[in-house]
């Protein structure tokens, strides 16, 4: 027994003294890419990954979802291998964000693969329905435009907002704020209504037309797409928002709703007649060219994909 | 006298009718427990069990060796990778349609097989390179939606346009099957691969190595450090504020969100010792940081659990207080140290948060191959597939889960075992 004592003991320094000797090595081992960023890109970029590793000599990089504003953020933390290589993003990068990478001498390098919409959906037990960006924007904003003025939402039933539309109580889940989803919802569907049919100044509707409504009518479930439908199969007069390629694969159980006369399709997103949709990107590091093999064939085998007829098309990208 | 008497027989009654009222609210409350502790493994259990099987597809194949050969007659990396193994695939496949010849039903055919069957093959050949030239017969996977369809899983009261596989598809499916081209066979690929987009080919060795490695640091790290610790206060720590102060904030530290301890490593291993992301060596780290104090409260119970006349009579015996404690005392508390560190372990094994942070929620398509290497974890599997969208990986992350599980209860019947075997009674 005094000896395993002794023996762990010592097995426990030789641990501390490696921790501390690899500590001065490379930061990465296997000169793997490292990719973070948009969970909304996440499905695509693993469906490359995976290709990418089988079909050539690379090792296959390593993706984390991180959420597009958190990629970049690591993204443009610095040059070196304890930073990524490239990040997913469901929306373009802000000029705060190419501030900080541009300080850190770092040029992030652009590649558009194509756009995802945003559905609002429902169970498909129940008929599909026809609303407008407003009456969506009536449903879920925490403030609604009535006579000139904002005021708290009031609307308790979908036949309060338009008469047209059925009587049942207004449910809806919507993805965490932390999400790229929920971002382009509110710009694409609630910003959107605010500028273009109450003519606000962009002040103004981002102050009153960004918040989504917090006394039930709302829930905010979390990052798990697949929990949204599984809730939407149980009730069918609830609806959910979340990106195209999950109403794709689910099409059994729920349908998208048309908005402004438009229903969701491959279709009608590539050709813009749904308007909530959003173009999806990923970014390079262009000083990491060369230092971490494959990274330029990585871009290139992923916009060698990001193409009609393509297994991500198949997993509900909509090329460029 | 009588009356008394009669009255204290009374009393007697309604004393042993609570008594047992709170027996029977006990057993109550446990099967209660137990109930849905059954409905929930066996929920999971229903939807996972299916995904002991896979849907495999029979083919003959003839590859010509000088493809894939290297001069010197062995298998060439670089000669494979130009062949189009996916094109060897499908053509053999579409041979058992001799009917079909129109482009778009050769597309709709040639999506029943796996997009990973082509990279199967290329495997099969490397491992057994005497093969070429011969005709083979080899059984390769099938796409997600076919082994669903197989399964019985695959929704087919819905409308043809709102179905992943169309009728043609589905009466394809059914002749393969019918001719036993197709069939149910064990899902190796489960356990013998790491994560993959594909959920046929997708599996739990990657994570099953990464959550070993990650725990194997732990236990390496929290072990002595917790031990130490705990003799130290015990023998050597003068009772007073100080120490006071030290057990107030150990105590904290075991309630402490586990996530911060994910934070903590993000900031110390990674920034400051500049560590690798996503390495089972940062997060058994941090995981062990975790476990420190679970491990440092069993140790001290069970040292103090030790009678003190056995400190004693080493010390009278002329002992310094180092030998009381290493030679007689640790070696009697070790079954309960051991006790509290497979718990701390077990604890340790299920937690996703801190990995967060240090990046092993990651997409990781090759088996973890040292302490350093990209990893992940078994929950961090289960979690990354309950996500994915495709309906396959449902089914997958629930025998994940009795996985998971079953290691757990292992684990803790290990402890239980361990006290049992090891314990003194005095």
């Amino acid at each position: 027994m005094i000896k395993t004592i002794k023996l762990v003991f010592s097995i426990f320094s030789i641990c501390i003294f490696s921790i501390f000797s690899i500590s001065s090595l490379n930061a990465r081992e296997g000169n793997q890419i490292s990719i973070v960023g948009s969970s909304t890109v996440f499905p695509f970029a693993t469906i490359v990954a995976e290709r990418f590793a089988k079909n050539t000599n690379f090792k296959a990089p390593v993706i984390e979802s991180t959420g597009s504003g958190g990629g970049l953020k690591l993204f443009c933390a610095g040059i070196g291998l304890e930073h990524p290589d490239v990040t997913n993003a469901s929306r373009a990068i802000k000029s705060s964000e190419k501030e900080t990478c541009e300080k850190n001498g770092i040029t992030p390098v652009e590649y558009l693969i194509g756009y995802d919409g945003i559905t609002f959906s429902n169970s498909n037990a129940v008929k599909q329905l026809s609303l407008t960006k407003e009456d969506i924007f009536n449903a879920v904003s925490a403030k609604v435009y009535k006579n000139g003025d904002m005021i708290d939402n009031p609307y308790n039933k979908w036949s309060d907002i338009n008469s047209s539309l059925p009587a049942v109580e207004i449910d809806v889940l919507a993805p965490p704020p932390s999400s790229g989803t929920r971002d382009a919802f509110v710009e694409l569907v609630m910003h959107s209504v605010c500028k273009k049919k109450y003519e606000m100044d962009k002040k103004t509707y981002k102050a009153n037309c960004s918040a989504l409504r917090e006394d039930g009518a709302v829930t905010e479930v979390g990052e798990n797409d697949n929990l949204i439908i599984e809730k939407l199969a149980d009730n069918s007069s609830r609806f959910g928002i979340f990106g195209y390629s999950f109403l794709d694969q689910n099409r059994d159980r729920v349908q998208g709703s048309i908005v402004d006369g438009v229903g969701p399709s491959m279709d009608t997103i590539a050709d813009g007649s749904y308007k909530v949709s959003r173009p999806l990107f990923f970014y390079v590091k262009k000083e990491h060219i060369g230092v971490v093999p494959g990274i330029q064939e990585y871009a290139d085998y992923f916009m060698s994909l990001a193409v009609e007829g393509s297994p991500l098309e198949a997993a509900g990208l909509i090329p460029n | 006298m009588i009356d008394k008497n009669i009255d204290q027989l009374k009393r007697l009654k309604l004393r042993k009718n609570a008594e047992m009222r709170l027996k029977v609210y006990g057993i109550l409350s446990i099967s209660l427990a137990l109930i849905m502790l059954a409905t929930l493994m066996i929920s999971i259990g229903l939807s996972g069990y299916s995904a002991l099987q896979q849907a495999y597809v029979k083919l003959e194949i003839n590859v010509d060796s000088k493809k894939v050969l290297d001069e010197k007659g062995g298998f060439s990396n670089q000669k494979a990778l130009l062949v189009n193994w996916d094109g060897i695939v499908s053509n053999s496949f579409i041979t058992n349609f001799p009917e079909i010849t129109k482009r778009s039903e050769k597309r709709s055919l040639r999506a029943l097989m796996s997009s990973n069957a082509g990279y199967e093959l290329r495997q099969y050949f490397q491992k057994n390179p005497d093969d070429l030239d011969e005709n083979i017969t080899i059984w390769l996977s099938a796409s997600d939606d076919f082994d669903q369809y197989m399964k019985g899983r695959f929704n087919t009261s819905v409308d043809e346009k709102d179905r992943r596989l169309s009728n043609q598809q589905l009466k394809w499916i059914d002749f393969l099957a019918m001719e036993k081209i197709s069939k149910l066979k064990f899902n190796t690929s489960f356990f013998v691969n790491a994560d993959s987009r594909e959920p046929e080919s997708a599996g739990i060795l990657g994570a099953v190595v990464g959550s070993t490695l990650t725990l194997t640091i732990t236990i390496l790290f929290a072990l002595p450090l917790a031990v130490m610790a705990s003799v130290y206060l015990e023998y050597f720590a003068k009772p007073g504020r100080l120490t006071d102060f030290i057990e107030v904030n150990i105590n904290n530290l075991a309630a402490i969100p586990s996530i911060v301890f994910g934070l903590l490593g993000l900031s110390v291993f990674l920034g400051f010792f500049g560590l690798p992301r996503s390495a089972p060596l940062v997060g058994g780290l941090c995981l062990g940081l975790m476990t420190i104090p679970t491990i440092i409260i069993a140790s001290r119970a069970s040292i103090r659990a030790v009678p003190p006349s056995i400190k004693d009579a080493a010390l009278a015996l002329g002992a310094s207080r180092m030998q009381a404690a290493l030679h007689h005392v640790l070696p009697l508390a070790a079954p309960g140290i051991l006790t509290g560190t497979i718990i701390g372990m077990a604890q340790a094994l299920g937690e996703t948060a801190p990995l967060l942070m240090i990046g092993m929620v990651a997409f990781i398509i090759e088996t973890p191959d040292s302490f350093t290497s990209a990893a992940t974890a078994m929950p961090v599997q289960i979690f990354m597939w309950s996500d994915s969208a495709e309906r396959a990986f449902y089914e997958r992350s629930s025998l994940a889960i009795l996985f998971l599980v079953g290691f757990l209860i292992i684990m803790n019947s290990l402890a239980v075992f361990l006290r049992r075997k090891f314990e003194k009674k005095w």
